[in-house]
């Protein structure tokens, strides 16, 4: 009985290895098979067996191949434009609003949080249909600022930075304050500076989730030198019906690396930034 | 020290307390300016949309046509006269039925397993997120090669084990369980982690006093501790799944097209090419209104569970 609970335990903890690695055998699959198949040459796409190295290494000409086929570096530049575009504005907009909304005291402000909080309610592509009809009148589509311009507003921002600026002192706001500062340099010098870590997380956010974006940039443009990452790949994808793998998973492979990286660079930030920030 | 700062604290607070009305007057032209471009972006962007969604639902808009006039409720008889709109909508929420619950269970047993022991916690933790945020049109692709009817790793490996092969998304009884996992493999890594926070809030004591009581094994820890505990997180992880997998489209609009024969069509894929293939918008608004209307019900049942919300 004495020593019979230590070996359970250490059973129980190879037990727990076993099952948890084999389930992240399978989650990992996926990536693993793309990343094995851009390495082979087409002779060893299809095959009738499961080869996981190939016997001739074609990592070079796929790759290259994938960047010769589709303009590729210009879909990430495209991507790398549109989310930090996206994520500048949002925070232009969103700081000084939601600064108004926890720290100022005016008439309507219950009104204009209740317009936030419903807001973020709204889907996006609940309501793409009259967004593509505005942009269409406008004479915007196909260009940037159609896939830049409709997540200008974060709603979800508002609110996050709201409940942020409502536990920064109001001490330090009237510090401010009697050192001269205006309320828009107390935005950005003061408020700014002690939000780091909630813009952070809500950039993390914003930048996967509009790097990842397919719904709406397949919609607001139609030419290929404006496409996002998403659209591009699905694009070559099409184009190339299924034939040449090789090179469309080394397109894939490219496509997901930047955030794949950054992720194990900063796991913990990525995972708080989108799984606490992305509740909505 | 601790005296020092006791005092400190209601001193500032008076000397600052009484200036706060004069500054009133002053502070209601600030906030308008400061919450101006909020406001104008929100109306033209959200709520204008909103309003205008629901008003083109009740027309024959066609975009580029001439003309178009009200038909009242025309557009949703029409949708609910037609076969492929039920299809879609059965189809979602059957879609739905398998995602949520599948991805609820493997996020809390995932969770629980990883909480069970110390090492390796953080290196887990990673890897079941990698597919949350890997950039799930790629990833479809991947799925697609795998799912290969020939050539396909999935089928490779079945036959090597001596099980029949599957055109797993060319068969309409297969196509939507099909997407559905994958909707599961990319879902479950967010539930776990709202479930890891959930696990490390329960007061150890809790199972220490389950303990005396005589909660020996571990199910009845888990039945007496952790699944109550849990309760309003597992109810929020259940809704914003249900909200995340009602939005399915990515891997829909790339594998299958809503095929074969409207067996993997889904809302927001109706709604897509009513409204941007056949630019038929008085419809793909009325199908977008039902749409809102499942996510907002949903989000409005999660912010009650949120606002409800104790251990976390």
């Amino acid at each position: 009985m004495a020593h019979a609970a230590p070996i359970r335990r250490q059973v129980w903890a190879l037990l727990r290895h076993i099952v948890l690695m084999s389930v992240a055998a399978i989650v990992l699959l996926p990536f693993l098979w793309m990343l094995a198949t851009s390495l082979k040459p087409q002779a060893e796409v299809f095959l009738s067996e499961i080869r996981w190295w190939p016997h001739r290494l074609a990592a070079a000409e796929n790759y290259a191949k994938a960047f010769d086929k589709a303009p590729l570096a210009r879909f990430l530049a495209n991507g790398v434009i549109v989310t930090a575009s996206i994520f500048l504005l949002q925070v232009l907009v969103a700081l000084p609003a939601a600064y108004a909304l926890a720290k100022l005291r005016f008439w309507g402000r219950q009104t204009v949080f209740a317009l936030v909080l419903f807001s973020i309610l709204i889907p996006p592509q609940a309501i793409a249909v009259p967004v593509f009809l505005l942009f269409h009148t406008a004479g915007i589509l196909d260009t940037y600022a159609a896939l830049i311009v409709p997540f200008t507003i974060s709603v979800f921002g508002i609110f996050l930075m709201r409940q942020f600026f409502m536990t920064v002192p109001d001490d330090l706001v009237d510090a401010a304050r009697m050192d001269g500062l205006g309320e828009f340099a107390i935005v950005w010098r003061v408020m700014l500076p002690t939000a780091i870590p909630a813009v952070t997380a809500f950039g993390i956010f914003s930048v996967v989730a509009h790097w990842n974006d397919y719904f709406w940039p397949l919609i607001a443009v139609n030419s290929t030198h404006l496409f996002t990452p998403p659209v591009g790949v699905a694009h070559f994808r099409n184009a190339e019906a299924g034939t040449d793998y090789g090179p469309l998973m080394a397109a894939a492979t490219i496509i997901i690396a930047p955030l794949i990286i950054a992720f194990l660079l900063a796991q913990r930030r990525f995972i708080e930034g989108i799984t606490f920030t992305g509740m909505k | 020290m601790p005296d020092g700062t006791g005092q400190d604290f209601p001193a500032t607070v008076q000397g600052v307390a009484p200036a706060m009305p004069q500054r009133r007057r002053s502070q209601q032209a600030v906030a308008l300016g400061l919450l101006t471009p909020a406001l104008v972006l929100m109306t033209l962007l959200l709520i204008g949309p909103v309003v205008v969604v629901m008003f083109m639902s009740l027309t024959d808009y066609q975009l580029g046509a001439s003309a178009w006039s009200i038909i009242g409720f025309g557009n949703y008889q029409e949708l609910f006269a037609d076969r492929v709109f039920w299809k879609s909508l059965t189809n979602t929420l059957l879609y739905v039925g398998i995602v949520v619950p599948a991805s609820v269970a493997l996020g809390l047993g995932i969770a629980l397993l990883i909480e069970s022991g110390r090492s390796l916690r953080a290196f887990y933790r990673s890897v079941f997120f990698v597919p949350v945020m890997a950039t799930l049109i790629a990833m479809a692709i991947s799925w697609e090669y795998m799912l290969h009817p020939q050539f396909g790793l999935i089928n490779l490996m079945l036959k090597a084990v001596g099980l029949p092969a599957r055109a797993w998304l060319s068969d309409p009884a297969l196509v939507l369980p099909t997407l559905a996992v994958i909707g599961v493999w990319q879902l479950f890594g967010f539930n776990m982690v709202l479930f890891l926070a959930g696990l490390v809030s329960i007061p150890r004591a809790l199972y220490e006093a389950a303990e005396m009581d005589g909660a020996r094994s571990a199910w009845a820890r888990f039945r007496l501790v952790t699944w109550p505990m849990l309760g309003p997180v597992t109810m929020f992880v259940v809704l914003i799944s249900a909200i995340r997998s009602f939005q399915v489209f990515d891997t829909v609009h790339v594998l299958t097209k809503g095929g074969p024969s409207k067996a993997s069509e889904v809302l927001l894929y109706t709604m897509y090419s009513e409204g941007f293939e056949f630019f038929r918008s008085g419809i793909a608004a009325a199908i977008a209104v039902v749409f809102l209307g499942f996510v907002l019900l949903l989000t409005l049942v999660k912010a009650r569970v949120l606002d409800r919300q104790v251990h976390y």
